[in-house]
């Protein structure tokens, strides 16, 4: 499904080992680990360091993504109304780490670094809808009422944000 | 020629020198920790940093180059205030129990911690929390002990040029690991233990058989078997602090019986065995045109590198056993046999300088009728510890004589431990087979030394055999990639994964002094030099072997017993 992603680029040019690894998850939402092997060998470079890359940026994904994406927003605003514990809380609840997906594939928990809604922080977003001002009492509900629906709309995350 | 002052001395430096190399010139050490020699400076540690006038921020003394009239101060307070800060951090993230950790006494980051006198703690945070990675029978890896130096991931990228392990994730998660963090045994590691031989903390280390080892010892129904490999005596003396290259094999001989051991055999005897069998191989395969080259098959690394990465090609490794494994067979087949007892109550332990020897020991492939030829490999520095339990003041012990028949060697085995002594060992015994003469020049020094790539041309008989020797296993690539397209001219290869040869293996003695790669060579030619005998084919105990045992080399029994065979690992 991804191989003809590689005939605009050179083998053996380590260069292009990031737009291959943005254009494989343009495919898949984010990094399978056929397709990342793939890449380590059209790029000559070694698996790990293939790995390192795509787990040093925030733009890529090694795991499909839950029905369900909880976005919880780490930027400064968030961070001073702790929203280290609203992620806790969802850690604690979905029993997953912050990237990581349910074993029911219901729930992603994802990072971000601000919403853009500092003015209502703490917030998480779920899918397109937003949580402002909320607290830890608050993230059973809110979970309640997606693990019954299914969900729609979900995008792959941030596939087209830029290198930081 | 450029003319400096370091904390005011004078110091003249060729142009390209850093000022690391620069002041050790005058006897002023800089504390390092992302710096490897002869590598280029990554400059991620920072705990080199000097001060140099005219430069606002501290610079990295391993990266700098020195230039005329550079004033560098290495020791004014802002400097040890820097460098303290740095190994603070670390130790604040590191887990404070040096005294249950198998490198106390031998760590960078105790020894910095001693050095810019830590008193107590300062920092206090979230401290990392990873599982140790123990899927291999050879290496552990502990990242809650690594401090992120990065120098176990150049050896293994730029110098072995395996790649099995990189920096993954970023910040506080930051960690050296394996793709997907999965074990290191599902990696392309070939387990050559070099990056154990950088790694200044105890986060990459072997994976110990001291418990089973330690057990066999006390049961009763186990007969005991050591054996030493070629390389273990040239070097187990560094441990206690005897000359570089200091021959220790009486004393070990002597260590081991004292441990309960019954037999203290010699790999050496397996090796000089090893060279009959694939010496006659070689000629085999010349004179029945089968395809050329032959690669040598003792190093278990290269063995598995060559399965992980070039499948296609395993044709042309030769079918022998490794040494210490045809030791281990003979013991449980033809010794068990001539003792009267049963292969099953044998227990080998091979002294290995080597860390994959571990996981060859476990290839289902090595075994007579169920058994494992060898049941467990200790690394040099294991053996050390069995000593130091034991309370053996090993540099006082005597010397004794290993035990026969499988303790009898020539000068032609004791130089397996070095890169191009099996080439050297096999062309001597080619050479009277074909010719019926002995080799005269025996000191083959085109295929001695250091270089990764060696080779020469050796007339036997009408024949001009052409040989290469490689080691470090980055640089036999390009040779089979050349394979591969047809264009070998080579009839013989002998490969070793470590740079250096076993004397280097990644079982050794851990510490960064210049030379010993050298001096390590030097004490395993010396003791060839001194053998009466220096040459497999005059080794009276393998022509027993042969005569009671297995017949001729290449026998029926000898297939059975000596040789194996290798499958793809390619993933
Ligand atoms: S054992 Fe060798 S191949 Fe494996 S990670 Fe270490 S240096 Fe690399
Ligand atoms: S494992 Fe050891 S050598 Fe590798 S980065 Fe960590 S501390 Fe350095
Ligand atoms: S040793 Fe110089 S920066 Fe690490």
């Amino acid at each position: 499904m991804h191989n003809h992603i590689f005939e605009q680029y050179t083998r053996n040019d380590k260069s292009s080992l990031i737009p291959l690894l943005q254009e494989v998850q343009a495919i898949y939402g984010y990094l399978p680990e056929d397709a990342l092997k793939d890449v380590a060998d059209y790029v000559g470079l070694p698996l790990s360091r293939v790995y390192g890359v795509a787990t040093f940026y925030n733009q890529f994904r090694l795991s499909a993504l839950g029905e369900n994406v909880i976005r919880v927003c780490r930027g400064t605003a968030c961070h001073v109304k702790n929203s280290a514990n609203l992620l806790f809380a969802l850690e604690n609840t979905l029993n997953i780490k912050a990237g990581e997906t349910t074993k029911d594939k219901k729930f992603t928990i994802e990072l971000v670094n601000c919403i853009g809604a500092c003015s209502i922080a703490p917030v998480i977003t779920v899918n397109d809808e937003y949580y402002g001002r909320i607290t830890t009492k608050d993230i059973p509900s809110i979970i309640k009422k997606y693990a019954a629906k299914p969900a729609k709309g979900v995008q792959p995350a941030n596939v087209t944000e830029e290198v930081a | 020629m450029v003319e400096l002052s370091i904390n005011k001395i004078k110091v003249k430096a060729e142009d390209n020198m850093t000022i690391l190399d620069a002041a050790k010139s005058v006897g002023i050490s800089i504390p390092t920790l992302c710096h490897i020699k002869d590598l280029i400076p990554s400059g991620a540690c920072r705990i080199c940093s000097v001060e140099v006038e005219g430069f606002r921020n501290l610079v990295p003394a391993c990266a700098y180059p020195v230039s005329e009239g550079m004033t560098v101060e290495t020791n004014s307070a802002r400097v040890r205030r820097a460098r303290k800060t740095i190994v603070e951090l670390l130790v604040e993230n590191h887990p404070q129990d040096c005294l249950i950790c198998v490198r106390n006494k031998n760590c960078e980051l105790q020894n910095l911690a001693e050095r810019y006198s830590l008193r107590e703690h300062r920092f206090h945070g979230e401290t990392k929390d990873h599982a140790v990675d123990i899927s291999s029978p050879s290496l552990e890896r502990d990242p809650a002990k690594c401090i992120l130096c990065g120098r176990c991931v150049r050896v293994c990228n730029e110098v072995q040029k395996i790649g099995a392990i990189d920096f993954a994730n970023r910040g506080f998660q930051s960690n050296v690991t394996t793709p997907y963090n999965k074990g290191i045994n599902v990696s392309d590691c070939i387990l050559c233990g070099q990056c154990i031989l950088v790694c200044p903390t105890a986060a990459l280390r072997e994976r110990s058989a001291m418990k089973e080892v330690s057990s066999a010892l006390e049961s009763r129904n186990k007969y005991t078997i050591a054996q030493i490999a070629p390389a273990v005596r040239a070097t187990l003396g560094e441990e206690y602090n005897l000359p570089l290259g200091t021959d220790v094999t009486g004393k070990l001989v002597t260590g081991l019986r004292r441990l309960g051991f019954k037999k203290v055999f010699d790999t050496n005897f397996a090796a000089d065995l090893t060279i009959w069998e694939e010496a006659n191989e070689l000629i085999q395969r010349i004179s029945n045109n089968e395809p050329l080259p032959m690669f040598t098959s003792c190093c278990p690394g290269w063995v598995k590198f060559i399965e992980h990465n070039y499948p296609d090609l395993l044709q042309y490794v030769s079918s022998c056993k490794s040494p210490h494994e045809m030791e281990g067979a003979i013991a449980k087949t033809y010794y068990a046999k001539k003792l009267g007892i049963s292969p099953k109550d044998v227990f080998v332990v091979s002294v290995m300088p080597c860390t994959v020897k571990k996981f060859e020991a476990s290839r289902p492939e090595l075994n007579e009728h169920k058994l494992q030829d060898v049941d467990a490999v200790l690394t040099t520095r294991e053996l050390v510890r069995f000593f130091e339990v034991a309370g053996i003041d090993f540099a006082d012990l005597n010397d004794s004589e290993f035990d026969n028949p499988l303790g009898e060697s020539t000068g032609a085995a004791a130089i397996f431990g070095t890169s191009g002594g099996v080439m050297e060992a096999a062309l001597r015994n080619a050479y009277h087979t074909l010719t019926g003469e002995h080799l005269e020049n025996m000191e083959l020094n085109a295929i001695r030394g250091l270089e990764g790539v060696k080779e020469t041309t050796i007339k036997i008989g009408e024949l001009d055999v052409n040989v290469a020797v490689v080691n470090g296993i980055g640089n036999i690539r390009q040779i089979l990639d050349d394979l591969r397209s047809g264009n070998s001219k080579y009839h013989f290869i002998e490969v070793m994964a470590c740079p250096g040869g076993c004397i280097n293996g990644g079982g050794q003695p851990i510490h960064q002094k210049t030379d010993k790669v050298v001096q390590r060579m030097r004490a395993l030619y010396e003791i060839d030099k001194k053998m009466v005998k220096r040459r497999s084919y005059e080794n009276e105990s393998i022509k027993t072997l042969y005569k009671e045992y297995f017949v001729e080399p290449g026998s029926h029994v000898s297939h059975e017993v000596l040789h194996t065979h290798f499958h793809s690992r390619k993933s």
